[in-house]
């Protein structure tokens, strides 16, 4: 039987290695995405893939962690109305979206699979601090944003009338306290982008939908908050792992014609 | 004089709080419990979680540390000598992680609905509660804990749910131990540790609790 010969695995990663420069910048919609300059090599026959769908902002969460860490990943598309044999198979219990899959093994639950990234690669741009109550604290705002910003966000959209009105309201009620949270720091992070930024910025891409669905403005009600987004905007992290804004309209105007709105 | 470093604000019947009570006990953490009345919550409560005004809230020398799943890492990441719970490993630890959050996304809702509905809810509730439990059973297979060899993160946040097994059994008309025999041989298990054993009411007492409340709430 031939031996494929291996290289030698070194107990460090490489840091950096010199790959040309990717030609064009694929959108997150349209399929195989490849990382750009400066890229962490993954230990030969590693395997990552992401199984994502464009403008799930849990899905952004795995892809802006990754691309922070200069980690080369594949990204597929999935079709949430005709879910593939390999997202059933690698989350059967919830069959959702996003799926981190590293070396055939799956990691489900998007805030999980960013402490997994973080914790899998640590020799880059460390994504939780090191200070256990810090810790906490990140953890906290990030579950905090899952429980109270995903559903609040789909009640403006999805609502009309007084129901709308209240769900606006209520919105702007917890924007607001994660503007307090934000207060005079650069990040929630504190002076770097981390844990609290990752599970929020995504909801960025939605705020179009929001306003022009309810008619209202977001950054007339949270400024610091919109100044705290754009900040994030500027990393090319975030801006290549969140979709354009519109976009994300357009398709909900489309998903709104198909439920009847 | 001195004050206790650590204090949980808790409350007696609640699996939320249980999950601390028996990680700081595994630490042999010298703590300082504090009941919480959840009908005129304390000032402290308020002021330590202003956000959800909930229990439990684990004070760490005056600073407080909220949501049980995370203070439970808290516990874990500031004494992670003595019986750590989650395993070194990043992949085993995600898989710990996402079974502790599946207990918590999927148990306290179907137990609830359990013993506070009736008829075709409660019937509903009961069977999806079972498949829960079932697939919670698959994934300890044959290992005596879930954390293997030791007792670790997913026992300590799923045990807690043992003591209202009585309740729902008793509201709910079934039996969970016929449906999901491993796993009452696995509560059992849990039971004969210290940590265990002391973090957790009585059944019977849970049971009373749970009448009282249900006449409160005028589900009678």
């Amino acid at each position: 039987m031939m031996r494929r010969r291996r290289r030698r695995m070194t107990t460090r990663l490489p840091t950096t290695c010199s790959l040309p420069i990717t030609t064009t910048e694929p959108r997150p919609d349209s399929g195989l995405i490849t990382s750009t300059r400066n890229q962490e090599l993954p230990p030969m026959a590693e395997t990552l893939t992401l199984l994502d769908y464009w403008p799930s902002m849990f899905g952004m969460r795995c892809r802006i962690a990754l691309r922070e860490k200069d980690i080369k990943f594949e990204y597929q598309e999935q079709d949430l109305w005709s879910k593939s044999p390999l997202l059933l198979e690698m989350n059967p219990i919830y069959k959702k979206i996003p799926v981190l899959i590293h070396n055939g093994k799956p990691i489900c639950e998007s805030l999980i699979i960013v402490e997994y990234i973080d914790e899998t690669w640590k020799g880059k741009a460390p994504l939780l601090p090191s200070d256990p109550y810090e810790r906490a604290q990140a953890r906290f705002w990030a579950d905090y944003v899952d429980k109270k910003i995903y559903e609040g966000g789909r009640n403006v959209w999805s609502t009309t009338g007084e129901d709308q009105g209240e769900a606006k309201k209520e919105y702007i009620e917890r924007l607001k306290v994660l503007e307090g949270v934000l207060g005079d720091k650069p990040f929630f992070g504190g002076d770097s982008f981390g844990f609290t930024d990752i599970a929020l910025i995504p909801y960025y891409s939605w705020f179009y939908s929001y306003e022009i669905c309810a008619n209202f403005s977001i950054e007339a009600e949270c400024p610091k908050l919109i100044s705290w987004a754009k900040r994030c905007m500027e990393k090319e992290s975030v801006s290549e792992s969140l979709p354009d804004p519109e976009k994300i309209y357009m398709l909900l105007l489309e998903l709104k014609k198909k439920a009847g709105k | 004089m001195s004050e206790k470093e650590v204090v949980l604000l808790d409350f007696w019947p609640s699996p939320f709080g249980m999950r601390l009570r028996i990680a700081l006990a595994e630490k042999g953490i010298d703590y300082e419990y504090k009941e919480e009345d959840l009908w005129n919550k304390s000032p402290l409560l308020l002021k330590s979680n202003p956000v959800h005004k909930k229990i439990p809230v684990l004070i760490h020398k005056g600073k407080p540390v909220c949501e049980s799943l995370i203070a439970l890492q808290y516990v874990e990441e500031v004494w992670p000598h003595k019986s750590p719970l989650l395993p070194s490993d990043p992949y085993a630890r995600a898989r710990a992680r996402f079974w502790a959050d599946y207990i918590d996304k999927k148990l306290y809702d179907l137990g609830r609905r359990t013993w506070a509905t009736k008829g075709e809810e409660q019937e509903a509730a009961k069977k999806e509660f079972l498949d829960s439990l079932k697939l919670l059973e698959a994934e300890l297979g044959d290992k005596p804990y879930f954390g293997g060899d030791k007792f670790g993160f997913v026992d300590a946040v799923l045990i807690p749910y043992y003591s209202w097994f009585y309740t729902y059994e008793t509201c709910g008309n079934f039996s969970i131990e016929a449906d999901c025999p491993k796993l009452i041989f696995w509560a059992k298990r849990c039971l004969e540790k210290e940590s265990v054993k002391k973090s957790l009411p009585p059944q019977e007492k849970v049971y009373g609790f749970v009448l009282e409340l249900k006449k409160r709430l005028g589900l009678l």
